[in-house]
């Protein structure tokens, strides 16, 4: 598919429309919003990890001055559902309520929620509720969990969410015929979370005289969370508003807000008023979602006497906190990216999830094929080292090749297109591969830990929702769908609205750069509604913004509603100026934007198009009255239910790649990491807008070079969190951020109309890069590096692990040659 | 817990604009602006003094308003990001962060444009560890920063050149 009209506009840097706002302080965001009578609420949350709530007295806080009322678990049992559950039996037998009921599974779990005139008044209030907890043995690990020794839910029976065995190829004779065999015993994969600066926030209404319900706020999967929000409250899908305005990130974690929406929903039917609730820093650390956490276990890889990977085989254990809520979802998301970017045709890798006494995780930038990509990674790299084959080469004699574009892998999946080799050069042009090679040579003899890391990464955009059956074949989803309208208005605005909810990738810019080119008018007079509302009647099941996607489905939908728009106009236009619609150019005139006859040399401008339909109907014949100029598209994923059983089909439209290199010392002294030199290319297609995309990159590349390095939540033998607070989680600042030094090349996807790929989430390219550079630093030491997580305390620790002669072997390597 | 809450009355300048108000002692300076007067630009997004998206001037230098008493701001003239743009027209910073695409959601925005205004007050052309140490307290979640500092060295030169120019 190729763009009908000449690209004026996309492909272009155009200054962002959403900077007027922003920078002058005018930006909505949800907790600038107030609504008339409204009340604040606060949540009381479990201090234990795992405990059976004895009892619950509430009297005190409701004789507080102020406060209006409370809310309990028992209270909002008769009055609800359990939220669904997207998993199949026995899992889905479990209950799962906003607020704990009679145990609470994770240190900061909702128990009461406390409603007053003002925050201050909750807070005081929330002090004075009295919960009688009896603490239980927390879980605090998969492979702990699924001894199933104790259970978080009884009514499943057992802490396992969800299993499954992924076999492709022949696993058997790929080892039979190995001449290595590497075997990896353990390596894991840490939590974290992007944490968005915006917390999350909660605005709603329950109105009593129509029984609808109203919400403002930002969580950035609205349509995900009305069908969990209508089955939880037992209303029709229809009478729950959701409205976002502006939102400051979500990388995903905002998406799992739900069960917060649904205890304001709850608790203004009980107070009659609106109520808001504002998530605290530490909140969100305890509470909001976080990244999932993964063990890969005893894994085997065979490879030829080249270096050539000709089969995996591992048993992977995902930990999904408490409660499952977008698992198992998790659990094949991953193998979108079963191969990463490398040609290996033969594995088995048994999937597992567990609960465990931890917060509920939830999508989070590059989510679940991160922690895959950093396992694939980890395993070229580590065979690499233990086979002495530079970590370069050996990925050059395993990646997919230019020439098999569009390469379909061992389960089903289409790459799109991509060029990794030469992402690779570039990478090395950038850093000056060569020269740092002769500094690390020169570094070592001074006895230096100096490493240069390579991390090859995919982020797969644009989802086939038919994976979920492959995690549950009862469940009704599959392709992928947005919506867009593109309207002239009654005086001939041009006027879009889309059914994502941007949180700074500047959706309201680029789709007025895609309907600027197929009217062919200046971009400042598209005007583009800001946020997301579900009566606009413009979303579709799967709107929202996440999953790496806007510039594939989102802005195929807008173009589709544009060139609806445009064939409208033509006909009206034609009709009005007594020429053919092929005789019709759109172009500025004097009144404005307008389409003119190049036969006759006679125009109308929009406004006259709009008031023909709208304004001036009798001048309209009967054969146009179905013209609106009012249009709506829905664009659709050309996609396939995947074959369950075989857990075989295309489960993502495209796939950007990324290949970044980083040069890393550690101190001898402190073993503090430092980067060096950083260098990130990127290749998603065709670019839209180019400072956008890389604006997206440096963004990625700091959540994960925060990630492998200073972000890591962390949890004490008893299940406290211990990095509740921004200051002891330490996001990521401008001193601890090298400066990256960015490239891209452009393999145009032949499933866009604009040949881009999605893009933003970044596959966690640096966590891979930095574990790939502390290898590169610390082997000749004797260290593997297995966990995704590496700081001054962990390599000191490892270090002197090693020199007492304690550290595990982790790796051990047969030879048949 | 007592049945009138004591409050204390305070004067203060924002952007200009004078206020006498009272208020309540655990009043913070960030409540003050955003749910007393109403300029919601100055944000929050921590609870330890962390992030620095309450970030204002007070009395010219940067501050964070989540760490501060209103009652503390007592006489003090604050300038919130509501007050960086004259009669409609961009401040030079404003103006640097939208053409070098240093902003992204924005949330963090308000306060690292303070933090600069603070920065090019005493340092008119920082170079680049200045700049990141400067910014040091405040988060921003998208950008990784790359772009932020493009913004605040185009922000150095257009006013460093301004002020020259004027000199002449
Ligand atoms: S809100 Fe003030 S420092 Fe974070
Ligand atoms: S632009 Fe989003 S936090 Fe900085």
């Amino acid at each position: 598919m190729t763009l009908g009209e000449p690209r004026r506009w996309v492909g272009h840097a155009l200054p962002r429309k959403e900077e007027n706002r922003l920078l002058r302080g005018r930006g909505k965001f949800a907790d600038d919003i107030k609504l008339r009578d409204m009340l604040y609420l606060r949540f009381i949350r479990s201090p234990y990890a795992h405990a059976n709530i004895l009892s619950i007295d509430v009297s005190a806080a409701e004789a507080v001055p102020g406060v209006i009322c409370t809310l309990t678990g028992a209270e909002i049992v008769p009055l609800t559902q359990p939220f669904i559950e997207i998993g199949p039996d026995p899992f889905a037998k479990i209950k799962d309520y906003p607020l704990a009921v009679s145990k609470a599974r994770y240190q900061g779990e909702p128990v009461v929620a406390v409603v007053a005139t003002s925050p201050a008044i909750a807070d005081d209030a929330a002090e004075v509720v009295q919960i009688e907890y009896e603490a239980l043995d927390p879980l605090g690990d998969g492979e702990q969990a699924l001894q199933d020794k104790s259970l978080l839910h009884e009514e499943a029976g057992t802490n396992r969410v969800w299993n499954g065995v992924f076999e492709y190829g022949d696993v058997d004779r790929a080892f039979k015929d190995a001449a290595y065999i590497v075997n990896i015993d353990r390596l894991h994969f840490h939590r974290f979370s992007s944490t968005p600066l915006e917390n999350n926030v909660v605005i709603a209404e329950w109105n009593p005289k129509d029984e609808r319900i109203y919400y403002s706020c930002n969580n950035s999967f609205p349509s995900f969370a009305i069908q969990f929000l209508a089955a939880h409250l037992n209303v029709h899908i229809d009478r729950i508003r959701v409205e976002t305005s502006d939102i400051g990130g979500s990388f995903g974690i905002k998406i799992t807000s739900y069960p917060q929406m649904a205890v304001c929903a709850l608790a203004s039917k009980k107070a009659g008023r609106p109520i808001k609730w504002v998530e605290t820093r530490s909140e969100h650390m305890t509470s909001s979602a976080h990244g999932n956490e993964r063990t890969f276990r005893d894994t085997r890889v065979a490879l030829a006497k080249d270096g050539v990977i000709t089969a995996i085989t591992s048993r992977h254990i995902d930990d999904c906190g408490a409660y499952p809520r977008y698992e198992p979802l998790g659990c094949v998301i991953w193998s979108q990216v079963f191969p990463g970017v490398y040609r290996f045709k033969n594995a088995r890798i048994d999937f597992m999830q567990a609960v465990t006494n931890k917060c509920p995780v939830g999508p989070n930038r590059g989510y679940s094929r991160m922690q895959h990509l950093w396992f694939l990674e980890r395993v070229v790299d580590i065979c690499a080292h233990e086979l002495g084959i530079a970590p370069d080469e050996m990925r050059l004699r395993n990646y997919v090749r230019p020439e098999e574009f569009p390469y379909t892998t061992p389960n089903g999946c289409v790459y799109d297109s991509g060029n990794y080799p030469k992402m690779l050069q570039v990478a090395k042009d950038l850093i000056g591969w060569d020269e740092w090679k002769k500094k690390q040579a020169a570094a070592r003899k001074e006895g230096r830990l100096l490493g240069i890391g390579i991390g090859t990464t995919l982020d797969s955009g644009t989802n086939n929702f038919g994976q979920s059956q492959i995690v549950n074949p009862g469940l009704p989803y599959s392709g992928n769908s947005q919506g867009a309208n593109c309207k002239l208005d009654i005086y001939g605005e041009v006027v879009v609205a889309v059914g994502s909810c941007p949180q700074g990738q500047g959706h309201e810019t680029t789709a007025a750069q895609v309907v600027a080119d197929v009217l062919n008018i200046h971009p400042d007079l598209v005007t583009v509604r800001t946020g997301f509302d579900t009566e606009r009647n413009v979303h579709t099941g799967f709107s929202g913004t996440y999953a790496s996607q806007f510039a594939v489905s989102g802005l195929s939908a807008v173009h589709g509603a544009a060139q609806k728009l445009k064939a409208e106009m033509k006909r009206l236009a034609a009709f009005t100026l007594q020429t053919k619609e092929d005789d019709l150019e759109f172009s500025m005139g004097a009144q404005g934007p307008e389409v003119r006859a190049r036969g006759n040399g006679k125009s109308i401008n929009y406004w006259g198009l709009a008031n023909l339909v709208n304004a001036n109907t009798a001048a309209l014949p009967p054969e146009l009255y179905e013209v609106t100029l009012n249009c709506r598209y829905i664009w659709r994923a050309p996609f396939k239910v995947p074959d369950k059983q075989k857990k075989y089909g295309n489960l993502t439209l495209t796939y950007a790649s990324q290949l970044h290199i980083c040069v890393v010392e550690v101190d001898r002294e402190t073993f503090i990491p430092r980067i060096l030199d950083y260098g990130a290319v990127d290749d998603c297609g065709t670019v839209i807008n180019p400072p956008i995309v890389e604006g997206q990159v440096y963004g990625a590349t700091a959540h994960g070079i925060g990630a492998a390095l200073m972000e890591n939540c962390v949890y004490d033998a008893v299940g406290n969190m211990l990095t509740s607070t921004f200051s002891d989680y330490t996001p990521i600042t401008a001193v601890n951020m090298p400066a990256v030094k960015y490239g891209h090349i452009e393999t145009p996807s032949p499933h866009s109309y604009s040949g881009a790929k999605g893009m933003g989430e970044g596959g966690a390219a640096p966590i891979h890069t930095i574990s790939a550079a502390l290898q590169d630093a610390l082997f000749a030491s004797g260290i593997v590096i297995a966990d995704s997580f590496n700081n001054a305390d962990s390599l000191f620790r490892a270090m002197v692990a090693k020199e007492i002669g304690q550290a595990q072997k982790l790796v051990r390597v047969e030879r048949r040659v | 817990m007592p049945d009138a809450v004591e409050t204390i009355p305070i004067r203060l300048k924002v952007n200009g604009k004078s206020h006498s108000l009272t208020v309540e002692p655990r009043l913070l300076l960030v409540e003050l602006l955003r749910e007393h007067l109403d300029l919601t630009g100055t944000h929050v997004g921590c609870d330890t003094t962390y992030c620095g998206a309450c970030t204002v001037l007070i009395n010219g230098a940067a501050v964070k308003s989540c760490t501060v008493f209103a009652v503390q701001a007592d006489g003090a003239e604050i300038l919130t990001v509501e007050g960086l743009e004259t009669d409609g027209q961009l401040h030079p910073i404003q103006r640097a962060f939208a053409e070098c695409y240093g902003l992204q959601c924005g949330y963090c925005t308000p306060g690292l444009m303070l933090a600069t205004h603070q920065l090019l007050a005493r340092n008119k052309r920082p170079d680049e560890k200045a700049i990141r140490k400067a910014i040091a307290g405040n988060t921003c979640r998208c950008t990784g920063y790359q772009n932020i500092i493009k913004a605040i060295q185009a922000a150095a030169r257009n006013m460093d050149g301004v002020q020259q120019r004027s000199s002449v």
